[in-house]
């Protein structure tokens, strides 16, 4: 406190640096970027040309006819295109970059600082557009390694086509044990994180139970666990799932093995929905003579599910997709049939489309829950 | 015989000793303004005799009947004591309407239809009818106060506890709550309010409460303790106040 104003007692404390002088600062004057839009426009061209080099490479192996090819023509001139525009706009840095500095200079800092603003536009234009470019060329590339290797084992749509209805049978499986297991995870999951938060010293065994629980079945591997449980309980004919029949043991026994997996993370992601809701929500519902239960189930769980749905939902589509991991107990649902096509085959195109049923699932989900949250937003809260 | 009485009433927060014996007895119809600088115990008070916070000395005795330790109904309590926060509380994912009417449905146990039309009357008396069905997020800051003093009286609560319940409003907002509370103070509506709008405490107080670092200083009928303070802390107390420019 060196500054102290005089008249001013020094015990007072002092909230600005320099009390009473004026704060003054200049605004930045005009930079010229001409030497970045330089190199932007010198990597603009180089990416274009590796792009167009990749993609010959690709052309030359395709030994296709008809529709194929004009498909895959169609798409080259397409990202041909596109490198091409990359390499456009770093020119077009360059000269904005030019002209910025000329209005500059010319006595109009103002315009010159809109031009340069213009030019860095570009420059972003060239990174999304060249890279983008780039890495789909690349994928091309790949794609045509080896005269097209690739292409023939991985993507023949014919063998995906023979072997549709044996995989959309399967995938049913994969649907009804994934429907299943998320009701039960949804319930189970819920149940283990409210033990978790339970107060009090009577509750320490089972809350401790719950964090064993939660620890152990996070730190496994799903894949072990489903090897153990399914393979396990069947071996030791555990009564309840050994009168089964032998589809429906496994069935039920790989939900079992997968309620445990992903009741754990599920729980854990409850967990921390529950205790985001502050505490003053919880007082006012106790203050109406809500009992601890009530507040819990009118009051805090609605808020937090709300806000834990895309987590929520993250599990979710892990879980549908760990359903493919039961195939590895001998269960035959949309995996295991695909290996069985790949073997009568010997192209591993069903596998492909095993793992194209997954994506027809998931996306549309995943939009539809987002469309869920927004609206729902849109209706509780205050926009203006 | 009091409607409220706390004897001897003690809080702690770990070391922290915040009531250190307080003494009140409150009337039916009466309106008892706690006022005193920041940090002093009126929002834990309140929150006590509301059993939001346990105390761990003394008791608390409603009606007669002892409310406070192990054993006590709470929620039974809670019935008959409402509170309002100084932050409103309202839960965010209920309309208004759901808002007022989960305490008398789950708690009281009415039915839909008997809730619904109460809640339309309070809502109409505070001039909120058409905000119904609207979510609290999309209110103003008055408006939701005044919701939320409406959910706590659609308990029909014998005591209603009002904890600064204007300070987090923008002064333009505040009168709007205040008259409610006007209002509920003429029909008889016993009442606790922590409070910093001293000129309101002087208007509607039968009682005004001093309280400082957590014992009562002062306690007397307004014009008295505004004009004539016995306690020398609770006259250098108001002319902060006044310096502050709040009387
Ligand atoms: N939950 C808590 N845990 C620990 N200490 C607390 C808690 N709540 C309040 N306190 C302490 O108790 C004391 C009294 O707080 P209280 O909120 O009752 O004050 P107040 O009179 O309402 O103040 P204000 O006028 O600012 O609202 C303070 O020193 C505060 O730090
Ligand atoms: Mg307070």
């Amino acid at each position: 406190m060196t500054n102290t104003p005089v008249g001013e007692s020094p015990a007072t404390p002092v909230l600005l640096a320099t009390p009473g002088a004026p704060r003054r600062r200049a605004l930045p004057s005009f930079q010229s970027n001409l030497l970045t839009a330089v190199a932007f426009a010198i990597a603009a061209v180089i990416c274009a040309t590796v792009e167009w080099w990749l993609l010959i490479y690709f052309d030359a192996s395709l030994v296709l006819s008809g529709a194929e090819l004009i498909v895959c023509r169609g798409v080259e001139i397409f990202l041909g295109l596109v490198g091409g525009t990359a390499a456009w706009y770093g020119i077009l840095a360059v000269t904005r970059a030019l002209s910025a500095n000329r209005l500059a200079a010319g006595g109009a800092p103002s315009a010159g600082r809109v031009r340069a603003e213009d030019a860095r536009d570009a420059m972003w234009f060239v990174v999304g557009l060249g890279l983008t470019a780039l890495i789909v060329a690349f994928i091309a590339f790949l794609l045509g390694a080896n005269h097209g290797a690739l292409r023939t084992v991985m993507f023949d749509f014919g063998y995906m086509w023979r072997g549709h209805n044996a995989l959309l049978h399967a995938f049913w499986l994969n649907l009804k044990i994934f429907a299943v297991t998320q009701v039960l995870v949804l319930a189970w999951a819920l149940l283990v994180a409210v033990v978790r938060l339970l107060p009090g010293r009577a509750c320490a065994p089972v809350r401790t139970l719950a964090i064993v629980y939660t620890d152990v079945f996070r730190g496994v591997p799903a894949i072990i666990v489903i090897y153990l449980v399914v393979l396990g309980f069947g071996l030791a004919r555990v009564p309840g799932f050994d009168s089964m029949s032998k589809d429906n043991q496994i069935f039920w026994l790989a939900v079992l093995a997968l309620t445990l997996v992903y009741g754990a993370y599920v729980s854990e992601v409850y967990r921390a929905g529950l205790e985001s809701i502050h505490w003053s929500q919880a007082a006012a519902a106790r203050s109406l003579g809500l009992s601890q239960w009530q507040t819990l189930r009118h009051v805090v769980v609605p808020q937090a599910v709300r806000r834990i749905l895309p987590p929520l939902l993250n599990d979710a589509v892990a879980l549908q997709k760990d359903t493919a991991l039961t195939s590895i107990v001998g269960y035959v649902e949309v995996l295991g049939a695909a290996q069985l096509l790949k073997n009568k085959y010997f192209n591993l195109s069903p596998v492909f489309g095993a793992a194209l049923f997954f994506l027809v699932i998931t996306i549309p989900f995943t939009r539809f829950v987002d469309f869920l949250l927004k609206r729902d937003k849109q209706r509780t809260q205050g926009g203006s | 015989m009091s409607l409220l009485e706390l004897r001897g009433v003690q809080k702690y927060f770990g070391a922290d000793h915040v009531l250190k014996g307080i003494d009140l007895a409150i009337e039916e119809h009466e309106v008892i303004c706690l006022i005193g600088p920041s940090g002093c115990g009126k929002s834990t008070l309140l929150r006590c005799v509301n059993a939001l916070e346990p105390i761990q000395g003394g008791e608390i005795v409603l009606d007669g009947e002892l409310v406070s330790g192990r054993g006590v109904d709470v929620n039974a309590l809670r019935q008959e004591v409402g509170i309002v926060f100084q932050s409103f509380n309202l839960f965010p994912h209920k309309t208004v309407m759901q808002n007022i009417t989960l305490g008398p449905i789950k708690v009281l146990k009415e039915s839909k239809a008997e809730a619904k039309e109460r809640a339309r009357i309070l809502l109409a008396r505070i001039g909120l009818s058409e905000k119904a069905n609207e979510y609290p997020d999309r209110l103003s800051g008055g408006q939701q106060q005044r919701v939320a003093i409406v959910r706590a009286l659609a308990m029909q609560p014998r005591v209603l506890l009002l904890d600064e319940i204007t300070s987090a409003l923008d002064p333009e907002l505040v009168s709007e709550v205040l008259n409610i509370v006007r209002q509920l103070a003429v029909e008889g509506m016993t009442m606790i309010l922590a409070t910093h709008e001293m000129n309101f405490a002087r208007e509607v107080a039968s009682r005004v409460c001093f309280l400082e670092s957590g014992v009562i200083v002062e306690v007397g009928v307004p014009d008295q303790i505004f004009t004539a303070p016995k306690q020398a802390r609770t006259a250098e107390f108001l002319e902060r106040i006044i310096a502050a420019g709040r009387l």
